[in-house]
């Protein structure tokens, strides 16, 4: 049967002081972890974009270690059903492991064998759940994950971070990309709100190209990942960022 | 020193406060802040000249200091700068070149080159290593404003595509990053002629209130009155002398 | 001589690279609300940001918690996300335990015990609670990160909390003002003051613009509202 819940748990035990999260005491405690602070091999930003009847979300394929440019064919654009496609920036080994479970969640899904499968706001909702409690137990994924799909025939974009924070938009960018690529991507949606399948390819490879010139941690190889309401869902690549450096010969002067 | 003969003082800045600044800071005292602009910024070369590009807002840590202020300075007839960073130092720094530049002028009787000011500039700036905070567009520094560029630029443009390109760069710096802000300033440099456009867009209108805040006569509080009468006061009056040149 | 503000070149730093984990975001925004005799009136603007980048210019952040009353968040918004997501279970638990629907009073006691519950490790979040009293009025309580609860008439929270408050005080709450009539504020009068103090704040705080939404709570229901800021 029921019993009253104990009136004070996590407490300190008697005697004892309580110890504060976060704060150094003079004395450690005997049984403290250091947890991962800093991601180790990292890859760079994801554009994405909705379209008028989809979703499209690119990234390069190249990991870096620190500064070395370290493994060059990483694909981390990847379908996860016929609903959803996930792209990670961030760390590797956290996406893979990421990668990892949610595939193994789709199979348990799949063995139930109720027709019925993972909606991509169900996915979004549920890592967003499991960054924000990895972020509460000072351990966090170190990644930036973007969730595209389509659900009820409507295309569906969001994002999460590393503590959880997470949003939907018809245009998001992670890293980098968040301050080059989405003024490019915003304004041309602006001016065009129906935009369809054609035009948001040429965006993106736009974008990508831009990037490629200003953020040192890119790469020209990358992947496309196309969820359509009607053609459903495709991964594309590797692709090649198309490149013009006529004018880097013209600037002198520094 | 004398009367006579005045010490003059030694030309530059002065550092005699520093030692005492970093002796309170270490003591706790919190130092006044710099107004910074966090700005964008740009410039571009097209078929007959230059066209600089700049936002019109300056902040203060997360509140806007500036609404509409002016980051295209003047260095000489022929040259305008864009500055970012320090208010101040952005200011004082286009303007001590600036006088340098006319100072040039008058010496060599020619018009200046704006390699001239470069180097001026570039030396000026090295000199204090960095503890001036200068940023200065006679190139780019916001990433979503070269985003723009790096999509749309290209050499022999004409000037109308050139300013509607500096217009759109400035206004992707506008809406996307929180730092800049307001209108678009626009300057066009050709051979010859300078086109300073203050307020070339007004990207943002400010809205419309609904109701009015005036205040009715006697809102405010009186604290004390003091009623001094007129004819207690002894009014005086001087006739003015010549003044003697004997 | 050593300089207090050294300027940093990490190119030609040797010091080693330290980058600890920030579990807390500061994503800005801000939020109003007005009650009056018959009714209450909360906006917020739905610009989600963090640093000098904007996430998304559509992000509502009132959330409803029963027909008769709503939540207006600020702050770090993952914190937001999880603290609305308990209380909506928590509502719904109580409604099926009680076969009733918790009062104003109630929710507003709920989310002060809520967050005091998290006081070493708090959500950082600029909570304002609006609803209608069990007899009809309207009343607004306003909390601080780790559940002091304050119960008031008008209130102004998050990254334009400091600018705007003292405008309501004025004008809302008559402050420092003579010779003006006590008298309770109307629907219109709130609901465009609402709109005014935002025009205001979007003008002078970086994290407040491109629109703002607002519910209108009666006892008739919620009416709600969109009205647009600038986006710079």
């Amino acid at each position: 049967m029921f019993s009253s819940p104990p009136f004070w748990s996590n407490g300190p035990s008697p005697g004892n002081f309580y110890n504060f999260p976060n704060l150094h005491p003079q004395v450690q405690p005997q049984d403290f972890r250091q947890h991962s602070q800093s991601p180790v091999t990292t890859s760079t930003s994801l554009v994405g974009i909705a379209y008028d009847k989809g979703v499209i979300v690119a990234g390069d394929l190249l990991a870096s270690y620190g500064s070395l440019a370290r493994y060059t064919n990483c694909p981390r654009i990847v379908k996860i059903n016929n609903n959803i496609i996930l792209g990670a920036s961030g760390d590797y080994a956290d996406f893979q492991y990421v990668k990892d479970f949610v595939e193994q969640k789709v199979i348990s899904e799949e063995c139930l064998d109720d027709g019925l499968s993972l909606q991509p706001k169900s996915l979004y909702c549920w890592l967003t759940r499991i960054l924000y409690n990895r972020r509460s137990k000072m351990n966090p994924l170190w990644n930036n994950f973007i969730v595209a799909g389509v659900e009820n025939g409507e295309p569906f974009l969001g994002t999460v971070d590393k503590q959880g924070t997470a949003y939907t938009d018809r245009v998001i960018c992670t890293g980098y990309g968040a301050h080059i690529a989405t003024p490019l991507l915003r304004d041309a949606l602006e001016k065009n709100p129906q935009l369809n399948l054609a035009e948001a390819k040429a965006l993106i490879e736009k974008c990508l190209e831009v990037l490629y010139y200003r953020d040192a941690r890119s790469y020209p190889k990358y992947q496309l990942g196309i969820i359509d309401a009607e053609l459903g869902v495709s991964i594309e690549g590797p692709l090649e960022v198309p490149q013009n450096w006529n004018v880097a010969y013209s600037i002198k002067g520094y | 020193m004398s009367v006579l003969c005045p010490d003059i003082p030694a030309p530059g800045f002065s550092f005699e406060n520093c030692r005492r600044n970093v002796m309170l800071e270490n003591k706790g005292l919190a130092l006044p802040k710099a107004t910074k602009t966090g700005t964008t910024i740009v410039g571009i070369i097209y078929k007959d000249g230059v066209i600089l590009g700049a936002d019109t807002r300056a902040t203060e840590d997360t509140t806007v200091a500036d609404k509409n202020c002016e980051k295209i300075h003047y260095l000489a007839p022929n040259m305008y700068c864009c500055g970012a960073g320090t208010a101040a130092d952005t200011e004082m720094t286009t303007q001590m070149i600036s006088s340098q530049l006319e100072l040039h002028r008058l010496y060599t009787n020619r018009v200046v080159r704006v390699a001239t000011a470069n180097q001026m500039l570039k030396q000026f700036l090295f000199r204090y290593q960095g503890y001036i905070g200068a940023a200065l567009v006679l190139g780019g520094v916001d990433s979503t404003a070269m985003a723009v560029f790096e999509s749309r630029w290209k050499p022999d443009m004409e000037e109308a595509e050139g300013v509607q390109l500096v217009r759109d760069a400035i206004a992707a710096g506008i809406f996307n990053d929180l730092g800049s802000g307001s209108n678009v300033d626009v300057c066009i440099i050709r051979k010859g002629a300078v086109d300073y456009r203050r307020t070339y867009d007004e990207a943002n209108k400010k809205g419309q209130k609904q109701n009015s805040y005036k205040y009715p006569k006697g809102t405010t509080a009186v604290l004390t009155t003091k009623v001094v009468d007129i004819e207690e006061v002894v009014v005086k009056r001087f006739e003015s002398e010549e003044m003697d040149t004997a | 001589m050593s300089l207090a503000v050294k300027p940093h070149y990490p190119d030609y730093s040797n010091a080693p690279i330290q980058r600890s984990f920030n579990p807390y975001a500061d994503n800005g925004g801000s939020v109003v609300a007005i009650a009056g005799d018959d009714f209450v009136i909360i906006g917020a603007d739905t610009r989600l940001s963090a640093g000098f980048s904007i996430y998304t210019r559509e992000q509502n952040k009132l959330f409803q918690l029963s027909p008769t009353t709503v939540l207006g968040c600020s702050g770090c918004w993952c914190d937001t996300l999880t603290l609305t997501r308990i209380l909506n279970s928590r509502m719904q638990m109580y409604q099926q335990e009680h076969n009733k629907i918790m009062s104003t009073e109630a929710c507003a006691q709920m989310l002060s015990t809520m967050l005091y519950y998290k006081r070493f490790f708090p959500y950082y979040i600029s909570n304002v609670l609006v609803g209608l009293d069990n007899n009809g009025k309207g009343c607004v309580y306003s909390y601080d990160p780790i559940g002091h609860c304050e119960k008031a008439t008008y209130r102004a929270g998050g990254s334009a909390g400091a600018l705007l408050q003292p405008l309501l005080d004025n004008q809302i709450g008559q402050k420092n003002m003579l010779n003006v009539k006590q008298e309770s504020v109307s629907q219109e009068k709130a609901l465009s003051i609402i709109k005014d103090v935002f025009i205001s704040a979007a003008e002078r705080d970086i994290y407040t613009g491109d629109s703002i939404q607002i519910k209108i709570i009666t006892k008739e229901g919620i009416k709600e509202e969109k009205f647009e800021l600038r986006k710079d």
